[in-house]
């Protein structure tokens, strides 16, 4: 009896899914980051549903023309969704910026990461400034938490309310996760600026960075599809 | 790119345990901010414990008053103040004890205590890992979940006492402060505890996800994990997708409390007083909560019921009865909890088709469930069962399981339901299908893997005390409250003297009681047992329980980075106990079927027609020697 022939028995298999690898070839890093995006994904989605069922279950709901139809500092009125569209257009902006830092951190290349990743930093600050002028402006007419313009009345007053209470929640749930997506990309600038990146040979944070910020921005394509567009 | 992980914790411990002094580590690096996944399975262990003392005595006390409703028990003044003013617990006192127990019971101990440990422990250890994917994420986990614990036992401590709209926090009685004492800071307390309690969960979730898809050792194949591993990474998946509905709904409601919003209050008259808030709809906080709260149910049971598998397998040195099928059931029961929310709101005016469609995805969940319940007693079925305390609990869940789930057939019915929501039927069903099996599970681990934890044994004698009186206990407390609730007797009241057709069952509820306290004291054996065989157990061998799969083949020591030498092969799947032909009843995964020549089967090479050819060649040659 031979013991090589029976050896051959242990071969163990090596296909992607027969343990020792990755089996999609991610960094468990970055697995991490999808799952958590998918679980965040399940909250915004709770949020927006539960938009829709007091939208669906309200005879009457504000007219989005009508109540953002201001540019701050330029115009009170007549401009109706231009401002938002500005937001939603230095968000996008901010996102390409992101996948030019990714990009740049695949050719390991430092400097031009620190740029893109300086111009998605500000990108996201601009958005998170348009945001609070829009919120005061709407402010100062007369909306908040649990507080109307008194020019919604009667039928119109509780489809308002509702608005209201709604657009400032997910609005702010989401200016809260750019808001952290801003920190995040701050820190990550930092350790690329100490070379931590550098000494590690790759600029796989970014990358993992980037999905987040996308998703971010993802997201506000649909807030601002149900809060703005229809 | 993939492998730097892995490169990375290889190298850590690469050198082993050769050089001691080579990371030196301090208390506080040890067993405080420990970022070994072992060390931190013991703090979730050891904390969900703590909880769960906790938690039942909380129980005991209310029981106290379900029983004796009219006797006063001057201690309890000396213990709760003014909550017992007299001796006797204040109702507002008492929603508050059911609340936190629910909660406690079923976030704390058999969430976090049950998962938390065993994903931790039993994850990279029976996968070959050396660590978690993430060890610090891993330490964090640990370290929100006893911040969230610190916050909810804090609002035991604040003038208006705990939260008290039970574990479900329904509003408007959650929302609006001036409903009840508890919904005062209390409530902000278990709102800001649980946000707490998510974040660990996620980030525990995350982690066991990521370690098991990318860290498996090699020749660790999907189908070669444990069942322990497979429930507990279905687990935590159940546990990324439904958490986070709860945070949307626990956002809205914090809004509603403190912002003056009105998501879910409206029309509310208070004392005289109309409530400014309108348009909201309580029923949708019941649509968001529920969407966690069902598959949370399942994210309690299905690591026991791996826990469970894995024990009994080995106990009845038998292959699990349809391994593959208890996967599927498992995967099953997974899909199907995110669509039965709506079974726990068929009175809340549903829509009757609706409330069908809810009532047969409920009933489909027991044809998963009833595979897993053959397929454990096709398991035990003329095995050679060494009766174990943890097979003894993996028994006892198997049989809390089954007769906890009939009434779930019951309670599916949207029909049915009309007459027994909200009953003590209810309150039967879940202490023994999610409550008692849980617990069964969880305590059979804890007797399994104690070896694997401390490097000793428990003591068996205590166990065997300590496994009657539960299981006993378990059965003569709930059990007579199917019966309260078939009579229409509700849950959550607080004395059964105030209505007429409940007083007849003042009797039952002092037996029940009396079964409650001797059970309670039966847990004192195993606090007992557990905390003296930490320092003072009977050493345990490497194998103590003849088992197959890789924790025990690392050594008693409990190294950081798990094994001395490099992480040992897979071979085979974790179930060869009693295979025809081999010498021992048990194969560990880890050996060759090179050495194994007598026993292989032409289906262990998975259609591999050399690896056939080969053993065919050798069992001719053999069988010609024989002869």
């Amino acid at each position: 009896m031979s013991t090589t022939t029976v050896s051959q028995l242990d071969e163990v298999k090596t296909g992607p899914w027969d343990g020792g690898t990755s089996p999609v070839n991610v960094e468990y890093g970055k697995l991490m980051m999808w799952f958590f995006l998918l679980s965040d994904a399940f909250t915004f989605s709770a949020f927006l549903i539960y938009y829709g069922a007091q939208r669906f279950s309200k005879l009457s709901w504000p007219d989005p023309d009508e109540v953002f139809q201001s540019i701050p500092g330029i115009t009170d009125h007549g401009a109706p969704l231009v401002f938002v569209g500005i937001m939603t257009f230095i968000l996008i902006m901010s996102s390409v910026t992101m996948v030019l830092a990714v990009e740049a951190g695949h050719r390991n290349s430092k400097k031009e990461v620190v740029g893109w990743m300086i111009a998605t930093i500000v990108g996201g600050f601009m958005f998170l400034g348009c945001q609070a002028l829009e919120w005061s402006h709407l402010h100062h007419e007369g909306f908040w938490f649990a507080s109307i313009p008194e020019t919604y009345k009667g039928i119109d007053q509780v489809g308002a309310l509702q608005f209201a209470n709604l657009f400032f929640t997910i609005t702010g749930f989401h200016g809260f996760h750019v808001f952290t997506g801003v920190l995040i990309n701050i820190i990550i600038l930092f350790m690329t600026l100490a070379n931590v990146f550098e000494k590690r040979g790759t600029y796989l944070m970014v990358e993992k960075v980037g999905l987040y910020w996308h998703f971010v921005d993802l997201v506000w394509v649909f807030v601002f599809t149900f809060f703005y567009l229809v | 790119m993939s492998s730097t992980a892995i490169h990375h914790t290889l190298e850590h411990s690469g050198h082993g345990h050769d050089d001691h002094g080579h990371h030196h580590e301090t208390f506080l690096t040890k067993y405080v901010f420990s970022q070994d996944h072992k060390m931190i399975a013991k703090q979730f262990l050891i904390t969900g414990i703590i909880m769960g003392v906790i938690g039942m005595m909380l129980s005991i006390i209310f029981r106290i008053q379900l029983g004796w409703p009219d006797q006063s028990f001057p201690l309890l003044e000396t213990f709760l103040g003014k909550w017992a003013e007299g001796g006797r617990i204040k109702p507002d006192f008492y929603l508050a004890l059911v609340t936190i127990h629910g909660t406690i019971m079923v976030f704390f101990v058999l969430t976090a205590g049950l998962s938390g440990t065993f994903s931790n422990l039993l994850i990279p250890l029976q996968l070959g890992a050396r660590d978690m994917a993430s060890p610090f994420l891993n330490m964090l986990s640990y370290w929100f979940f006893l911040t969230a614990c610190v916050i909810m036992m804090a609002s035991f401590f604040v003038q208006s006492g705990p939260a008290s709209a039970g574990w479900t926090i329904y509003p408007p009685l959650s929302a609006v402060p001036q409903a009840i004492p508890g919904s005062g800071t209390g409530m902000t307390l278990w709102l800001i505890s649980m946000v707490f309690f998510i974040a660990s969960s996620l980030m525990g979730a995350l982690n066991y996800i990521s370690t098991i898809l990318n860290m498996r050792t090699k020749g660790m194949d999907m189908w070669k994990m444990p069942l322990t591993i497979w429930a507990l990474f279905l687990t935590a998946i159940l546990g990324v997708l439904s958490f986070p509905v709860l945070v949307a709904g626990v956002v809205l409601l914090i809004f509603d409390r403190s912002f003056g919003t009105s998501f879910y209050l409206s029309d509310l008259v208070i004392q005289g007083q109309i409530m400014p808030q309108q348009g909201g709809s309580p029923i949708l906080f019941q649509h968001l909560f529920w969407f966690l709260g069902h598959p949370e149910v399942y994210i309690v049971i299905m690591p026991a019921m791996g826990i469970a598998s894995e024990v009994m397998a080995t106990n009845s040195r038998k292959p699990i009865f349809g391994y593959h099928a208890m996967v599927y059931s498992l995967i099953g029961i997974t899909v199907l909890s995110f669509i039965v929310w709506g079974h726990h709101m068929f009175v809340t005016g549903m829509n009757p088709f609706l409330g069908g469609v809810f009532m047969i995805t409920t009933l489909i969940i027991a044809v998963p469930s009833a595979v897993k319940s053959f397929n454990w007693l096709a398991t035990i079925w003329r095995g050679n069962i060494r009766f174990t305390p943890a097979m003894m609990f993996a028994i006892g869940l198997v049989s809390f399981f089954i007769s906890g789930g009939l009434t779930g057939i019951f309670l599916g019915n949207a029909a049915l339901d009309i007459n027994l929501h909200d009953t003590y039927f209810v309150v039967a069903h879940f202490h023994l299908v999610m409550g008692s099996a849980a617990i069964c599970g969880m305590l059979c681990g804890v007797y399994h893997w104690f070896p694997k934890m401390f490097g000793r044994l428990m003591d068996e004698k205590l166990g065997y005390l300590h496994f009657w009186l539960t299981f006993i206990g378990a059965y003569l407390v709930f059990f007579p409250m199917h019966f309260m609730g078939l009579d229409g007797v509700p849950r959550r009241y607080y004395a059964f003297t105030e209505f007429e057709f409940m007083k007849e069952w003042l009797t039952v509820n002092t037996f029940v009681s009396w079964a409650a306290i001797i059970a309670a004291l039966g847990q004192v054996a195993f606090l007992w047992n557990f905390f003296n065989s930490i320092f003072n157990g009977k050493k345990a061998t490497q194998n103590p329980w003849e088992s197959n799969t890789l924790e025990w083949t690392t050594p008693v020591e409990r190294l950081h980075g798990n094994w001395p030498g490099e992480i040992p092969t897979v071979y085979r799947w974790p179930y060869d106990y009693s295979k025809p032909g081999h010498e021992t009843d048990f194969i560990p995964q880890t050996t060759p079927f090179s050495e194994t020549m007598s026993s292989n089967l032409p289906h262990d090479f998975e259609g591999n027609p050399e690896a056939e050819r080969i053993q065919l060649e050798w069992n001719r040659k053999n069988e010609a020697e024989k002869v």
